[in-house]
C-alpha cells in the first residue's frame, strides 16, 4: 500500500498482478477490497467479474462482468482501507485520523504507541505516516483481535512497520522498553487515566499524547490526571459535512419545487448532458450543492497533551 | 518483543534550540504566538517592553520562561514547573459547594486600590509578577465576594499581565487555512515516503511545507503554478528544514510538466522568475527577525493573519534554498510514472480551469485533493469531472472543529468557534477518459 516499497507503488506504468490487494468500486458507499487471484471471480449484483481480465489492466480501470455490468479497481490507499476493513471495534474515521496525526506531528522516522489496535484502521494510517524509517507499537489486550489486525497489515503490506502486541495497557501500562523514546502516543481505550502514567513514562521530551474518549465524563476524568505531569492540554471534536451535487434543467422544469423553477429565467441555450458527447456550458451555474440529509453527529472528543518539560 | 533500531530523523528529535533556528513563541498559554528567530540579537515585545530572547539559545523545545523585573529592566528567565500539588484541593473545595454569586458585585471600577504609580514602584523595588498580583489581589474590595471560579479567572488575568509567561515551542505555520482542514488534505492526498504529490499552493508555502514535512526527505513536493509567476513560498522558511527536505521541494511550470520538450524560452522566464523569488526570499529573511501571528480567536484554531515585523538584523539567512527549479530527469520521471497525488489550495481561481489539465498528470488511481472557501466552484468541478468520467469516489467535504474547555465543574465548548474550515473536493482518477468510453 506505501510507495516506500518501489514495486508496489503506483505509476502508468504499474499493472495490476496476481497477489495484489484491490479495493473494487461499485458506488462511492459500496467498495470492497478483494485479493486477485488468477483464477477467481469476483461476484457482486452486476454478475461475475473473472480475476484473469484484472490482470495486466492498470489501477483505476474500468472491468467488465459476464453481464456487462462494470465496476472500477483502484489500488489501496489508508483511507480507503478504513472504509473497506472488516469491523471487529468501532473504527476512527478520516476526519479524526487526519487531526490525530497531524496534531500529533508525526512525520517519517517517528515512534509511536498505541492502544486499542481495535479494528487497525488508525494504525494503517499512523503506519503511513512513519515510514519507511519509524515504527509503530501497538497493543489490544484481545488475543484474537490482535492476530486479526496482524493479518491485515499483512494484507495491505504495512507489516514492516506495525508491530502488534497482546497486553492490557490499563492494568500494565507500556512496556519498559520502551522508555522515554515514544514521540508520540495514541489512547483509545475505556480508562485512559489510568494509562497516562505510563505514557508519561513512554514519552520523550515535549513528546505528545491523544486521548481519544466518546464520553465526555471520560474526557474530564483524563484531563483531570493530565494536569499533573502534562501542559497545553486541549480537547477537540471535528466532524465532516458531505454535500450532494445535483444538475439543475431550468428550461425543462426539472428539480425541486415549482416556485423556484419558475424564477430562474436563462436565456441560454438549452443543452442536453449526454456523457462524454456533451457541449461545454460556460456558465456552469446550473450545478447545485446541498449537505446531504444524514450525517454524522458525533465520534468521540481528542484530547491532546504534552509532556512538560521538567529538566 | 524486539524493539526495532529505529533510525531518528535528525529535525523531528532536535531537543535543543540553536542560534538561528526558528521557534514559536506562546505567551500567556496561547494568547499570543510570535514566530521568532534566535539570534544573539532578536527581542520580544511584551507589554510594552522589549525582552531580550539570548537567554533562549540552547534550551530545549518546550521549555517555559518568565519575565524578570532586574535593574536593567525586564528579562526572561527559565523556570521550572513543579506538579501541581495543589490543584486536587482547590479542585475539591470548589466542587463541594459555591455559595457565592454575584448579586452584590457592581462594576464601577473603584473596587482596586493600588493605582498604576503603586505597581510600577513596585516593579522598581524588585517585586515579582506574583507579588504583584497577590498585592492586587489584597487590594480588591470585591475579590471576597466572588465566587471561587471567579477568583480563579481573575488571578489568571493578572498573572498574564504582570507575570507573563513565554513558552518555547517548535514552530508550526497557518495562514487561513484551519488546522483540521490541512490535516484531511494530507490524508486524502495520501502523503507519504517516497510519494511525487503535485501541488497548487496559494498559500503563501504553508501547504507545501506540510506536504514536505510529511515526505521527510524523500519524493518530492512539486510546487507548480497556474501562469507566468511562481507563487511565493516565504512560509516554508518557518519549518527548520533539514537540508534534504530542502531539496524535495521544488517548482515546474504546468508546461514544464506537460510538455514533450522543454520550451527554451518559457523555461528561461520562469528559472529567472523562479531566481528572483529565491533571491527576496534571503533578503528578506535576513532582515526579518519576527514575524507576529495575531490571533483572531481565543482558542488559537481560526484564521491567522501573518504581518511581516521588519526590524533591521544584520544576519545572513541560515536557512537552506527551497523551491530550485525541477531538473530535466525528475521531470522526466514523473511523465514516465505520473504523480501520486494532488492538493491544490488555490483560493482566487476556478478550480476546473486547470484541474482539467492537471489531472491526466496524476498516475491512474491517485487520489487528490482541492481545497476552496466556497462551495460552488468545486460544486461545477465536481460535476464536470463525473460527466467526463475522469474521476471517481468524488466527495465534496467540510469540516467542523470545535474545541472545549474542560474543567471541573465548568466544561462546555469554547464560546468561540471558527466558521470556515472551507471545502474540500476529493477523489480518485480513473484509467478510463470519456473517449474511450464507447
Amino acid at each position: 500500500m506505501l510507495p516506500t516499497d518501489p514495486t508496489k507503488k503506483i505509476s502508468f506504468t504499474r499493472c495490476i498482478k496476481e497477489g495484489d490487494l484491490v479495493i473494487v468500486y461499485e458506488r462511492h458507499d459500496c467498495m470492497k477490497a478483494v485479493k486477485v487471484c488468477q483464477n477467481s471471480a469476483f461476484q457482486n449484483r452486476f454478475g461475475a467479474f473473472k480475476h484473469s481480465d484484472w490482470i495486466g489492466k492498470p489501477f483505476g480501470s474500468m472491468v467488465f462482468s459476464n453481464k456487462g455490468g462494470f465496476v472500477y479497481l483502484l489500488a489501496p490507499t489508508p483511507e480507503l482501507w478504513t472504509l473497506v476493513l472488516s469491523h471487529r471495534t468501532q473504527i476512527l474515521y478520516i476526519a479524526d485520523i487526519s487531526f490525530v496525526i497531524m496534531y500529533l506531528e508525526l512525520v517519517p522516522g517517528c515512534l509511536v504507541l498505541e492502544s486499542g489496535t481495535g479494528s487497525g484502521s488508525l494504525t494503517t494510517s499512523l503506519a503511513r505516516a512513519v515510514a519507511p524509517t519509524g515504527h509503530v507499537y501497538t497493543f489490544d489486550f484481545h488475543e484474537q483481535r490482535a492476530a486479526s489486525a496482524r493479518e491485515d497489515f499483512e494484507r495491505t503490506g504495512v507489516s514492516s512497520f506495525v508491530t502488534v502486541g497482546v497486553r492490557d495497557i490499563q492494568g500494565q501500562g507500556f512496556p519498559d522498553e520502551f522508555s522515554g523514546l515514544a514521540d508520540s502516543i495514541f489512547l483509545d481505550l475505556p480508562q485512559p487515566w489510568l494509562a497516562i502514567p505510563s505514557a508519561k513514562k513512554m514519552l520523550k521530551q515535549d513528546g505528545i499524547l491523544c486521548s481519544f474518549s466518546p464520553c465526555i465524563e471520560q474526557v474530564q476524568r483524563s484531563c483531570e490526571s493530565l494536569r499533573l505531569n502534562f501542559t497545553d492540554i486541549r480537547t477537540f471534536e471535528i466532524l465532516l459535512r458531505t454535500y450532494e451535487i445535483r444538475q439543475w434543467r431550468a428550461d425543462c422544469g426539472q428539480g425541486t419545487g415549482g416556485g423556484s423553477a419558475g424564477s430562474i429565467r436563462h436565456k441560454r441555450k438549452q443543452h442536453l448532458i449526454e456523457g462524454s458527447g456533451e457541449k461545454e456550458n460556460p456558465n456552469n451555474s446550473t450545478v447545485m450543492a446541498r449537505p446531504n440529509g444524514e450525517a454524522r453527529g458525533h465520534t468521540g472528543y481528542l484530547t491532546f497533551a504534552r509532556l512538560k518539560c521538567l529538566s | 518483543m524486539s524493539q526495532n533500531n529505529v533510525q531518528l530523523d535528525p529535525i523531528r528529535n532536535a531537543q535543543v534550540t540553536w542560534e538561528g533556528c526558528s521557534v514559536l513563541l506562546d505567551i500567556n498559554d496561547g494568547d499570543r504566538l510570535v514566530f521568532a528567530r534566535l539570534t544573539s540579537g532578536s527581542t520580544l515585545k511584551i507589554g510594552n517592553k522589549n525582552c531580550s530572547l539570548q537567554p533562549l539559545i540552547g534550551c530545549p523545545f518546550g521549555s517555559l520562561f518568565q519575565v524578570d523585573n532586574g535593574k536593567e529592566g525586564p528579562n526572561l528567565s527559565r523556570v521550572i514547573p513543579s506538579p501541581e500539588d495543589d490543584v486536587q484541593e482547590k479542585e475539591d473545595a470548589q466542587i463541594s459547594g459555591e455559595f457565592r454569586d454575584n448579586r452584590a458585585i457592581v462594576d464601577d471600577n473603584k473596587a482596586q486600590c493600588l493605582s498604576g504609580e503603586d505597581i510600577d514602584e513596585m516593579r522598581r523595588q524588585g517585586a515579582t509578577g506574583e507579588e504583584i498580583v497577590e498585592a492586587l489581589i489584597a487590594n480588591s474590595a470585591t475579590f471576597e465576594k466572588k465566587t471561587s471560579f471567579s477568583q480563579e479567572k481573575y488571578k489568571l488575568k493578572k498573572q498574564k499581565k504582570y507575570a507573563p509567561k513565554v513558552l518555547l515551542r517548535r514552530p508550526f505555520a497557518r495562514r487561513f487555512l484551519r488546522v483540521d482542514t490541512l490535516s484531511l488534505l494530507l490524508s486524502m492526498g495520501n502523503v507519504a515516503a517516497n510519494s511525487d504529490v503535485l501541488v497548487v499552493d496559494m498559500a503563501g508555502g504553508l501547504l507545501t511545507g506540510a506536504v514536505a514535512e510529511r515526505l521527510g526527505g524523500t519524493g518530492y513536493v512539486c510546487n507548480t503554478c497556474i501562469g507566468d509567476s511562481p507563487y511565493p513560498m516565504d512560509i516554508v522558511r518557518i519549518f527548520n528544514f533539514s537540508n534534504e527536505i530542502c531539496k524535495s521541494i521544488v517548482r515546474a511550470s504546468v508546461s514544464d510538466v506537460t510538455s514533450q520538450s522543454e520550451t527554451s524560452e518559457q523555461s528561461d522566464q520562469l528559472e529567472s522568475a523562479c531566481n528572483m523569488e529565491i533571491q527576496s526570499n534571503e533578503q528578506k529573511s535576513s532582515s526579518v527577525s519576527m514575524e507576529d501571528i495575531s490571533l483572531s480567536s481565543e482558542n488559537g484554531v481560526s484564521d491567522l493573519i501573518l504581518e511581516a515585523n521588519h526590524s533591521p538584523v544584520n544576519k545572513i539567512s541560515k536557512s537552506h534554498k527551497v523551491g530550485e527549479k525541477a531538473s530535466q530527469e525528475t521531470l522526466k520521471l514523473w511523465k514516465e510514472n505520473g504523480f501520486s497525488s494532488m492538493i491544490v489550495v488555490a483560493p482566487e481561481l476556478d478550480p476546473w480551469s486547470f484541474v482539467k489539465d492537471l489531472l491526466p498528470l496524476l498516475s491512474y488511481s491517485a487520489p487528490f485533493a482541492i481545497y476552496h472557501q466556497y462551495l460552488q466552484p468545486l460544486a461545477t468541478c465536481m460535476h464536470s469531472l463525473q460527466v467526463r468520467k475522469m474521476a471517481i469516489g468524488l466527495q465534496i467535504s467540510e469540516p467542523w472543529l470545535r474545541e472545549y474547555q474542560v474543567l471541573p465543574s465548568r466544561t462546555h465548548p469554547c464560546m468561540q468557534m471558527s466558521g470556515c474550515g472551507g471545502y474540500i473536493l476529493s477523489g480518485t482518477r480513473t484509467a478510463t477518459n470519456a473517449s474511450s468510453q464507447q
